[in-house]
């Protein structure tokens, strides 16, 4: 359905640092289309981060977050060579699911 | 109805009862599925009322806590913002915008060995303040910023 997401994980120090960028509207719901008809909202709710099966990360998310959002946090625990594992669930049950190995 | 929560509902006021009968309602299907989306949370539009429907009492102001980002957004649609807690037992680290329509725009849950430091794009409608609200030790902690925005992010 949605394009991949772009993920890179690196190591800084003893930690790994991971970006995502996803692919999603992240349309608000406050929105009108040229004709005034609302546009109906369309968001990532759940995003959640897990490294060799431990969740590193989770949260929710509101319609307030930027389209095609970008999100950077570090963990530690991963090694080169892992892999990390982020996925979403939007409001419409839309899913995806991305990894990347650490480098 | 179990015993011990007339107790409570008989000793408190009427709207501390509504507070309490909110956040215990919430609180229970969100620690047994941590996936439930918090659609009470999110359509909350002050920082106290966001953190009733979290389950925490109102929250104290941090100097641990550090918010940045531009003091000036061009571009409400994209605004990043980094958040770090030096509150020791960090457990999830929010972010709201004031004068947004709806406070609350994400948060994360931050599991232990995970560094309590968060950066992300949002979108604000408007100048307004910004809110980040830590849960620490499982008190609500926050530290608030002002950014100016000269192009909505919300509205058409």
């Amino acid at each position: 359905m949605s394009d991949p997401m772009k993920i890179r994980a690196t190591m800084v120090g003893d930690k790994v640092e991971v970006k995502v960028l996803m692919s999603h509207e992240m349309e608000t719901g406050q929105r009108k289309d040229a004709k005034g008809a609302t546009i109906p909202a369309w968001f990532i709710q759940n995003v959640s981060a897990t490294c060799n099966g431990k969740t590193v990360l989770s949260a929710q998310w509101g319609p307030a977050v930027s389209k095609n959002p970008f999100l950077s946090f570090r963990f530690s625990g991963g090694k080169p060579g892992d892999k990390v594992v982020i996925a979403w669930t939007d409001n419409h049950e839309d899913k995806r699911t991305d990894e990347v190995t650490i480098a | 109805m179990d015993r011990g929560r007339r107790s409570v509902l008989t000793g408190t006021g009427g709207a501390a009862v509504l507070g309490l009968a909110f956040a215990a309602g919430l609180l229970r299907p969100g620690s047994a599925r941590a996936e439930a989306w918090n659609k009470a949370a999110f359509e909350t539009r002050s920082l106290n009322d966001a953190v009733k429907a979290l389950g925490g009492a109102p929250p104290t102001q941090s100097a641990e806590i550090t918010l940045s980002s531009p003091d000036i957004a061009e571009n409400g649609a994209v605004v990043p913002f980094t958040i770090t807690s030096k509150l020791p037992k960090t457990e999830s680290i929010a972010l709201l915008v004031e004068k947004n329509p709806n406070i609350l725009a994400a948060n994360f849950q931050i599991p232990e060995g995970t560094e309590p430091w968060i950066n992300t794009r949002i979108k604000m409608g408007q100048t307004s303040n910004v809110y980040a609200l830590v849960k620490a030790d499982g008190k609500y902690y926050y530290a608030s910023k002002e950014v100016k925005v000269t192009l909505g992010g919300c509205g058409g």
